[in-house]
């Protein structure tokens, strides 16, 4: 038996984020603590840039790889490049200067000497590089995946360094804790849904491959129990992620406890590496058993957009308020899926790469404001923001406009194309639920800037720091992103819709 | 690039560098606003001399591709309707900036912030009425929206917070229900053209079935009758007129309202004619009540012995206008669609006036409450008499502008529903009391305490309020020039609705 022939140069940017994944857990072990950051940060920049530029080459392959396990294409490409871009944006973040939001030591039991000692004596540990990068290469690894085998490996390479890093917040470490705990649980939940349901399919299509499972419902016509039974298990798991109601209650808890450039990571991230190993699954896979399995996104969507706004008007944490709008995005997004045409399949990357911008802007924006013990996410300490920063405040306004899909940010493109999907496909339902949860939406976004602008501040300690250059930059690439292709969105649009084809 | 572009420009460039002015250089803040609006008016007037009245569709065309992947193109054009919308928002802005000079000096912000917020509506405004494509209307007709809340949150009185956003969600979500029936209407085009498109004159040209045009119309009507705005709809512009500056409200019911009133023009009449005619009795028994529930509530301001508001009043006052408007647009007859855009100008420069005088008569005497005025005739005279004028051309006096649009709207409506038209009448009526009453209360009589030692007209606003008195003396003499550049557009609209008998009654 020959040895399975694997395409290195079609693979190369997921190794080189994984292979700088392994180097930063070296780093960690046996690197003097005084050279650690400086390592640790060169060495996961220029894996991205490296990755980047390995992706850049190879964008016009279409084929599958490492023995039809994996599909390089035209769609995985394009998320591939989100999730760099996006993760570059999230580990400027987390490398913010003197590390404020992150805990000394991870291990540590919270209050504990230990910790007091290590924050004393800045025994800073550098784990989250490494970290980062695993997530990386997972949801790198996550939207390309043509097999069921590797998509759940993919999978759990992404959660299971989210897990640790939701938990890593120096600040309310319980409650960073209970976070992590939390989304660790309900994830390995998911997690067996999402094997149990590949077993099912397995057993009915003889294969865990995509073009297997493909194949196998064209021949027998998609009637089978047990392929429905298991398509409906994988579903459970794949809206886990992307939290889609009745599967999103993980959401506002983990948003809320993770160390807020890990949350500003995840919400970006994750959400383009679960919906780009949705769509591959409900538009190639299993696209044959449509009738099948969009009533039931139907209603999940507009389950999700309705959860989503109807909480956040309620909330009075700014980072729970993000993570009720993340909710009602992926509900936005899920018409997309439902379109299921060359329409839709554009309209969702396209989505996917304008919310990615707005969102980590927004959270960096969140890094921002604080107090003498850290961050400031209760909103009613936020009133005023604009008479005390006018800048911050503006900026936040702007992805608050972008995330509510105002015309003119790219939030609007994006809504655009994807209901437009959505009505061509004759899903009507869905188009007029997502506009009038656009206009629920639009309430709570909208209340927090009128608490920025038309409330006069409280003198309570809470301020605005400086960014260093890695937030500002941050902040300043979001924003541009979120007006650009606001205003101007024809390239991005072209070049998206050039390159989105799934290899046959 | 276009005339029309440089136009909306202007403005926009204009309030850029207001916004780069050095913090305190409030005079001069004012001054460039002044300036650069009195420029973009005479540019627009100059304009509309080279605009050619005998011909019909879109002049001055322009078009760019924008987002070609959504067929998407960057088109502007004018016809008689929106130049003469668009005339009216670059006459008023000069006017609203001279005689609200000191109106932002309350504010939250800056001095200067309020006149660029104003020169970014400018622009809008210009946008919005200029828009051919529909899209780019969307664009427009949405982002309007955030200079007026910040006009209003930030420079208004009162409640002005609440006010702002009440405006801001019922528009947003006026708009979103008009962004579906525009994503159903280009999925329309894209199956029955070659490529889908925005463009509306090609979208006129589209046959819909009947079920989908009434769904789609009303996605399109329910935005501009919250706009407009038509009873049940108006909830929102009691709050705002009253949280508002004089000036923000000038711009906010003289202008930006009629985008509600020349959007079922252009865009109810044109795309779903067949929907319209359906739907056109329904808004009629609308419209009329929108006559008296603003008449009957403008009245109750103004005979409420406590704390009737004036700038509550001019805003019922407004609704009931509106009504007359929607009125004339869905009577289809000729003569009802020329008064209603009549209408829409008329109204524009009567409730300018009206505002900016009520305005100046709060600022100096310190209160907005009717009752606290009296006999104001006798101590300031000529800022009695000007808001005697503009209350007897909002009660369309012969002889004032909005006499000739009423008595338009109201013959048109005749035509085709006598019934609506006499019931309509009778809305006059109550128009003459609700203009009395305050006018009796505030003007003439003695001179009640608090107020014997209020100053009369500056010499600034005398200057600001002149233009208008005189444009509302002037066009109720001679309205020719007006019509004659409505008419062509307003049998333009009539004729693609293909109604038959149009005049000469029944």
């Amino acid at each position: 038996m020959n040895a399975p022939n694997i395409e290195y140069g079609m693979l190369g940017p997921i190794l080189i984020v994984l292979a700088a994944a392994l180097i930063g857990v070296l780093i960690e072990a046996f690197v003097s603590s005084r050279y650690r950051y400086i390592l640790q940060t060169g060495t996961a920049f220029a894996a991205i840039a490296l990755a980047f530029l390995q992706l850049v080459l190879i964008r016009n392959t279409s084929s599958k790889a490492a023995v039809s396990s994996m599909s390089i294409d035209g769609v995985a490409i394009v998320l591939q490049g989100s999730v760099l871009i996006f993760g570059f944006l999230g580990l400027l973040l987390i490398a913010e200067r003197g590390f404020q939001s992150f805990t000394a030591q991870a291990a540590a039991i919270p209050g504990s000497n230990e910790e007091q000692k290590a924050l004393v004596s800045g025994l800073q540990q550098t784990e989250v590089f490494p970290l980062t990068l695993f997530a990386i290469s997972g949801a790198m690894l996550f939207p390309a995946a043509n097999d069921l085998l590797t998509l759940f490996v993919s999978l759990e390479v992404l959660s299971l360094p989210l897990y640790l890093m939701a938990g890593l917040s120096q600040r309310r470490r319980l409650l960073s804790q209970e976070a992590a705990l939390k989304y660790f649980l309900l994830g390995a939940f998911s997690s067996a849904f999402f094997l149990f349901g590949s077993a099912f399919i397995y057993g009915q299509a003889g294969s865990t491959t995509f073009d297997g499972i493909r194949k196998s419902i064209v021949e027998s016509g998609g009637s089978d129990q047990f392929l429905l039974v298991g398509l409906a298990l994988l579903t459970v798991g794949l809206l886990f992620k992307v939290s889609a109601a009745p599967f999103h209650a993980w959401t506002p808890d983990v948003y809320q406890g993770s160390p807020t450039p890990v949350t500003a990571f995840m919400a970006a991230v994750t959400k383009v590496a679960a919906f780009g190993a949705a769509i591959r699954i409900y538009y190639f896979a299993v696209g044959g058993l449509v009738w099948s399995w969009r009533p039931i996104l139907i209603a999940i969507s507009i389950a999700t957009m309705a959860i989503g706004t109807v909480i956040a008007i309620a909330q009075k944490d700014v980072k729970r308020v993000l993570a009720y709008s993340a909710i009602a995005h992926s509900g936005f997004l899920l018409t997309g899926i439902i379109a299921l045409s060359k329409d839709g399949l554009n309209a969702t990357l396209i989505y996917l790469f304008t919310y990615g911008f707005t969102t980590i802007g927004t959270f960096a924006i969140v890094t921002l404001v604080r107090d003498s013990g850290g961050e400031v996410s209760d909103l009613n300490r936020w009133v005023g923001l604009g008479k005390r920063s006018p800048l911050v405040a503006g900026t936040f306004t702007l992805f608050l406009l972008g995330l509510a899909g105002i015309p003119l940010t790219s939030g609007f493109v994006g809504k655009f194309a994807i209901f437009t999907a959505a009505y061509k496909s004759g899903n009507i339902s869905v188009v007029v639920a997502g506009v009038l949860a656009s206009a629920i939406a639009a309430f709570f976004y909208i209340r927090i800037i009128v608490m920025m602008y038309f409330s006069d501040p409280v003198e309570d300690g809470t301020s605005v720091v400086i960014p260093s250059a890695m937030t500002a930059a941050t902040i300043a690439i979001c924003a541009v992103a979120t007006l650009v292709m606001g205003i101007y969105p024809q390239p991005v649009i072209s070049a998206i819709n050039s390159l989105a084809f799934f290899a046959g | 690039m276009n005339s029309l572009t440089i136009l909306g420009l202007l403005p926009l460039v204009g309030s850029a560098a207001l916004f780069l002015l050095p913090k305190g250089s409030d005079l001069l803040a004012k001054q460039v606003a002044l300036g650069v609006s009195i420029v973009v008016a005479i540019a627009g007037l100059g304009m509309a001399f080279s605009f050619d009245r005998s011909a019909t569709g879109f002049q001055f065309v322009e078009k760019h591709q924008w987002i070609p992947a959504f067929g998407i193109n960057y088109a502007l054009g004018v016809d008689g309707i929106s130049l003469l919308l668009i005339l009216l928002a670059l006459v008023l802005t000069p006017i609203v900036i001279l005689a609200c000079w000191h109106e932002a000096e309350g504010g939250r912000w800056s001095v200067k912030n309020f006149f660029g917020l104003i020169l970014i509506l400018e622009t809008m405004i210009v946008g919005v009425f200029a828009a051919t494509d529909i899209f780019l209307f969307y664009v427009f007709f949405e982002a309007m929206l955030i200079p007026v809340y910040f006009l209003i949150g930030g420079y208004g009185t009162g409640a002005r917070a609440a006010a702002a956003v009440k405006f801001l969600l019922y528009s947003l979500f006026g708009g979103l229900l008009m962004l579906a029936s525009i994503i159903g209407l280009y999925v329309i085009s894209g199956n029955q053209l070659s490529a889908p498109t925005f463009d509306i004159n090609a979208l006129s040209q589209l046959s819909i079935d009947p079920v989908t045009q009434r769904i789609l119309f009303l996605g399109f009507f329910i935005a501009f009758a919250i706009k407009a705005p038509l009873w049940p709809f108006h909830t929102w512009l009691p709050d705002a007129a009253r949280a508002a500056t004089p000036g923000t409200s000038v711009l906010l019911l003289g202008v930006l309202d009629k985008v509600g009133t020349y959007g079922m023009i252009r865009f109810c009449l044109s795309l779903f004619p067949e929907a319209s005619k359906e739907f056109g009795p329904t808004i009629i028994v609308l419209s009329l009540i929108s006559i008296f529930y603003g008449a009957f509530l403008a009245i109750a301001q103004g005979t409420s012995s406590g704390d009737g508001n004036i700038k509550a009043l001019i805003s019922y006052t407004s609704i009931s206008h509106f009504g007359f408007i929607t009125l004339g647009i869905f009577a289809f007859t000729e003569q009802s669609h020329s008064g209603a855009t009549l209408y829409m100008i008329n109204h524009g420069f009567s409730t300018a006036a009206l505002f900016l005088i009520a305005g100046w008569m709060i600022s100096r005497r310190k209160s907005e409450r009717i009752s606290d005025f009296g006999g104001l005739q006798r101590v300031t005279p000529i800022m009695a008499w000007s808001f005697f004028i503009a209350g007897m051309s909002s009660l369309a006096l012969p002889g004032l502008s909005s006499f000739v649009s009423e008595f338009l709207v109201l013959v048109g409506t005749f035509a085709r529903y006598p019934i609506p038209a006499i019931i309509g009448t009778i809305g006059i009526i109550f128009a003459a009391l609700y203009i009395l009453i305050p006018v009796q209360r505030a003007l003439h009589g003695p001179t009640t305490p608090g107020n014997e030692n209020l100053t009369d007209l500056t010499l600034r606003e005398k200057v600001s309020i002149a233009p208008v008195i005189a444009v509302i003396i002037f066009f109720g003499f001679y309205p020719q020039p007006l019509l004659d550049v409505i008419n062509p557009a307003a049998s333009a609209t009539l004729s693609a609705l293909q109604i038959t008998g149009i005049t000469g009654g029944k």
